[in-house]
């Protein structure tokens, strides 16, 4: 039976990269989006700029569900390097759409499924010479072919076309003509629309669609950063990139037409986190954008920039490691590597944001928190959130909102005889004051260092001076506990003795794994953790419950160690669930995989997932 | 190495500079060098530099690497701010100190291990930015608080302490700094106060890349027979192209000197530096000519130093980047946030 199916489906376009279909493929999703249909698009792309193979997923779901679903209705298959996988890989029911002007063998195909043929190089080779215009339109006209096959507005896609081309009538006028090359062929020449249909609704709201290394420059531009240095790498380059272009829109003196920022493309990783500290130590709020091989080349630095308390703020888009793994697959999988960057005893502030929009939140939150604490400040993301578009709650701002640039000592402060200790502890929570360089001609200069020093930054290596110093520290750390967004709890509606960890862009997926588990009587309570330190609230979640599941990203459980390490925490009581080949976690997995745990701990009839 | 706490009395008639200070407001912390190290003589040049041109001891910012030469930041300057970063990284730190205010003076201090090892690709790639700044190397040709490895510098067929040749190739830091585009090179001796003193000042004045190469020898493990950078091999094999009047300001300069002699190099800013000619062939405006003649002098087995290349038009990174006039450490909220209002606009673009 085909599937029949209304505003829930996915649908897969297969493509070969560099073919022009990026600009196509997203021109569906935002058609879907305009027909008040959310949708959730996944670039999966290989570490290449043409000619391998690269797809682009696009979740249709009324019900708003945005994380990865797994598996496909709708196949768009045009590349035939894919081809056999592709096809294996549609739901049985579903569909396949394929461009059928060179006639297939029949085992090509299968029985299970729906294939619809469109002769699209037949059409676009009659209509057009040019070869790279053959190319661009092909995508174009299997657009309009899935508008009459998925009883599409096509309004809503020939105005978006408009607003790509305001300006260029020509450019429009081509694209809208190929559009309806495909749409008409569809609608003269097979039945239409087939089982899976779009139908107008009213559930996307006032939501925004925005990728998340753009949010994430944006929250870096609303939270004050004026000096960037980074160094080109997947997946965080479009993040730097995203800041240039807000930055030269938003950040430019009228009246001098000069920069208020100062963007270095630096040499290599660790130049970038130099600029950052340099920049950071002097007063400026400063951040770089990087993935996993460049955490693992700043480490120094991040140590002295702990142990000197220096504010920087590291962005880091996470990719598949380890070494250079999969640069564009994502993983949830330095969470180690950065809460204990560098050599001897360090621990590092992690922020871990969940969709583009708290990403934007984080990324202006995270200056503030690297100011108030004098120390190193990493935003979590990952290739998921950073180079997809993703349906989120606008971005906000609050106008009476002020910078906190933490503990700073003034001229006057220093002029009216206040004792300056670099590393004075003089507040009890292990914050001391720091100067800006070039603040009074004789008080409050020092000299900053990554050896040993006493509480008035004068060089020793006396172990109780060091050892003062080192508590201190960890005192600060303490502090920062209460400062970092806390986590987010939510309670099953029965009481169960089960619960659920999870963090940043697992998220979506979680929400919607819980709705399959209580479908089939399964409850859990859940725990989104949006920061390390973690906050009281993580070991007394842990405390009222008898196991707690952690979902992560990654192979070794990064997170449930770090917990385990930081809580004191007994780890027979933490049930890892995994997930790292790779591709955005899914619900089916997540619930699947707690599902058999549950189980296997016989708290539950044996009852299967829906899966 | 000394110990005690260094006396803060001096001599009354101490002379004073327009600010009123003596020598005494710009040095540091008592050195914890060796005894006769050529990088106390360098201090001792910043130190009288920066007296000479007046200098608000807080308005300059010393950032360093690691090693022997990345410590003496702490020994000058005691009233100003002190970066001593990471081995080899100080281009960096400097670069974004410099981007966060530009209205200090940025003066880096590294060693010929910290730079030409180590650091030799941040050295490069701060030359190629043109960052504003004094960047000194204190060139030893060896590793001091390591105990006396060679560096990069080090001459091929040198000597160790240990009787060891040398086999490397050195790396010429003023030959890779005129070829990356400092806008300022020169090369000077640690003992030679008379050449380094108008150089750092000059340097200082740059709106640029300045980069000076000090040879600097180092007493306890690279001042033996054998050694190129010996005290007595650096002054035999010393050729001086020029020799450094320093003057500034923009009033019109009357000097006497015989003509062909001296040239008047007008910097940028309106500075004017006099340049005493001791070879009446260097031009110092031809960086293609200055890495020629040096290069062919190095295989002379001489050690050119002087002012060796200095562009008059100069720019800088804040230039390039056309940031404000106002340091960007200075910029609060009101100047750096668009606000709710940019945000609806933006929001609304994303639907």
């Amino acid at each position: 039976m085909p599937i029949q199916s209304v505003n829930d489906f996915v649908v897969r376009f297969a493509n070969v990269n560099g073919s022009g279909s990026a600009s196509a493929n997203e021109l569906f999703a935002r058609a879907v989006l305009r027909m008040g249909v959310p949708v959730a698009p996944r670039n999966i792309f290989p570490s290449n700029i043409q000619g391998l193979p690269t797809w682009y997923e696009v979740r249709i779901s009324q019900a708003g569900y945005l994380g990865a679903r797994g598996g496909t209705d709708l196949m768009v298959a045009m590349n035939p390097q894919t081809w056999d996988k592709d096809v294996a890989g549609i739901e049985p029911g579903g569909y396949l759409l394929y461009d059928s002007t060179k006639p297939m063998p029949r085992s090509k195909f299968r029985d299970d499924i729906t294939v619809i043929g469109v002769p699209l190089t037949a059409i676009c080779n009659r209509e057009y010479t040019d070869p790279r215009q053959r190319q661009l339109f092909k995508n174009i006209i299997y657009l309009g072919a899935l508008s009459a096959l998925l009883d599409m507005d096509v309004a809503e896609i020939e105005k978006l076309i408009a607003e790509q081309y305001k300006g260029k009538e020509k450019l429009f006028d081509a694209n809208k003509h190929a559009l309806h090359l495909g749409r008409d062929w569809v609608m003269m020449n097979m039945e239409h629309p087939i089982g899976l249909r779009l139908q107008r609704a009213n559930a996307v709201g006032d939501r925004i669609f925005i990728e998340g290394n753009s949010a994430a420059a944006l929250g870096a531009v609303y939270g004050g950063a004026t000096v960037c240095a980074w160094y080109p790498i997947t997946p965080s380059s479009s993040l730097a990139e995203a800041f240039t272009r807000h930055c030269n829109r938003l950040r430019v003196d009228n009246a001098s037409k000069q920069n208020k920022f100062a963007i270095v493309q630096a040499e290599d990783e660790l130049a970038s986190i130099g600029i950052v500290i340099g920049a950071s130590w002097n007063g400026a709020r400063a951040f770089t954008a990087t993935s996993g091989p460049g955490i693992s080349l700043m480490q120094e630095f991040l140590g002295l920039a702990y142990f000197a308390e220096i504010p920087a703020v590291v962005f880091d888009v996470q990719r598949a490691g380890p070494a250079t793994g999969m640069p564009t697959r994502t993983q949830q999988t330095d969470i180690t590597s950065c809460a204990y960057a560098s050599h001897g005893d360090t621990k590092h502030m992690l922020l871990f944001p969940e969709d583009p929009a708290e990403t934007f939140d984080f990324g202006a939150i995270a200056f503030d928190l690297a100011d108030r604490l004098q120390t190193p400040v990493f935003v979590m993301m990952d290739l998921d959130i950073g180079m997809n578009h993703r349906l989120c709650r606008p971005l906000a701002w609050d106008d009476s909102r002020k910078y906190d640039r933490g503990k700073v000592m003034t001229a006057a402060a220093l002029e009216a005889g206040k004792d300056f200790g670099r590393y004075l502890d003089v507040d009890g929570d292990g914050i001391p004051y720091r100067t800006y360089p070039g603040t009074h001609p004789t008080k409050g200069s020092f000299f900053t260092r990554g050896t040993s020093r006493d509480r008035y930054a004068r060089y020793t290596e006396e172990g109780p001076a060091y050892a003062d110093n080192m508590q201190r520290l960890l005192r600060k750390f303490e502090t920062a506990k209460d400062l970092v967004p806390r986590p987010i709890q939510a309670n099953a509606d029965k009481p169960t003795k089960y619960g659920v960890i999870y963090f940043g862009s697992t998220s979506p997926a979680m929400d919607e794994a819980i709705q399959m588990l209580e479908a089939s009587g399964q409850y859990l309570d859940r725990l989104r953790v949006r920061a390390f330190p973690f906050h009281s609230s993580v070991t007394s979640f842990i405390a009222e419950h008898d196991f707690i599941f952690v979902v992560e990203q990654n192979r070794d459980a990064q997170l449930r160690s770090l917990i385990v390490n930081e809580c004191g925490i007994d780890p027979v009581r933490l049930v890892p669930i995994l997930h790292y080949d790779g591709t955005p976690i899914t619900a089916r997995f997540i619930a699947r995989a707690i599902g058999e745990h549950l189980d296997a701990l016989k708290i539950t009839p044996l009852r299967k997932v829906v899966s | 190495m000394t110990y005690v706490v260094k006396p803060k009395f001096h001599h009354p008639e101490l002379p004073k500079n327009k600010l009123g200070y003596t020598h005494r407001d710009y040095e540091g912390k008592i050195s914890t060098l060796c005894a006769g190290c050529g990088h106390d003589s360098i201090t001792a040049s910043i130190i009288e530099a920066c007296f000479e041109l007046s200098i608000e001891p807080h308005r300059v910012a010393k950032i360093s690497g690691i090693g022997c030469s990345s410590k003496t930041p702490d020994y000058f300057l005691g009233n100003s701010h002190g970066f001593n970063s990471v081995h080899g990284r100080m281009p960096s730190v400097l670069t974004g100190a410099n981007l966060a205010n530009r209205d200090l003076i940025y003066l880096g201090v590294s060693g010929d291990g910290d730079s030409a090892s180590i650091g030799l690709g941040q050295f490069a790639h701060a030359m190629r930015r043109g960052v504003n700044m004094v960047y000194i190397v204190e060139n030893n040709g060896v590793y001091g608080l390591t105990k006396g490895q060679f560096s990069a510098t080090a001459d091929r067929g040198s000597k160790s302490k240990r009787g060891v040749t040398n086999t490397d190739s050195a790396i010429d830091m003023v030959g890779i700094a005129l070829q990356l585009g400092a806008s300022f090179v020169a090369r000077s001796f640690s003992g030679d106060k008379k050449q380094l003193v108008p150089i750092i000042k000059a340097a200082i004045e740059h709106c640029g890349a300045a980069f000076i190469d000090v040879i600097s020898p180092c007493v306890a493990f690279n001042n033996h027979a054998g050694s190129t950078k010996s005290f007595d091999y650096v002054r035999e094999h010393n050729e001086a192209v020029n020799f450094l009047d320093f003057m500034t300001g923009r009033a019109p300069i009357h000097v006497d000197y015989a003509p062909g002699t001296v040239e008047m190099v007008e910097q940028h800013d309106g500075t004017v530096l006099a340049l005493r000619k001791l070879n009446a062939e260097y031009d110092v405006h031809d960086r293609l000519a200055a890495m020629s003649f040096i290069a062919h002098h190095a295989a002379l087995g001489q050690i050119v130093t002087g002012l060796l290349y200095v562009e008059q038009d100069a720019s800088d990174l804040h230039g390039h980047l056309n940031t404000v006039a106002a340091p960007l450490n200075a910029l609060g909220e009101k100047e750096l946030c668009p606000g709710s209002a940019a945000l609806d606009k933006i929001n609304a673009s994303l639907r």
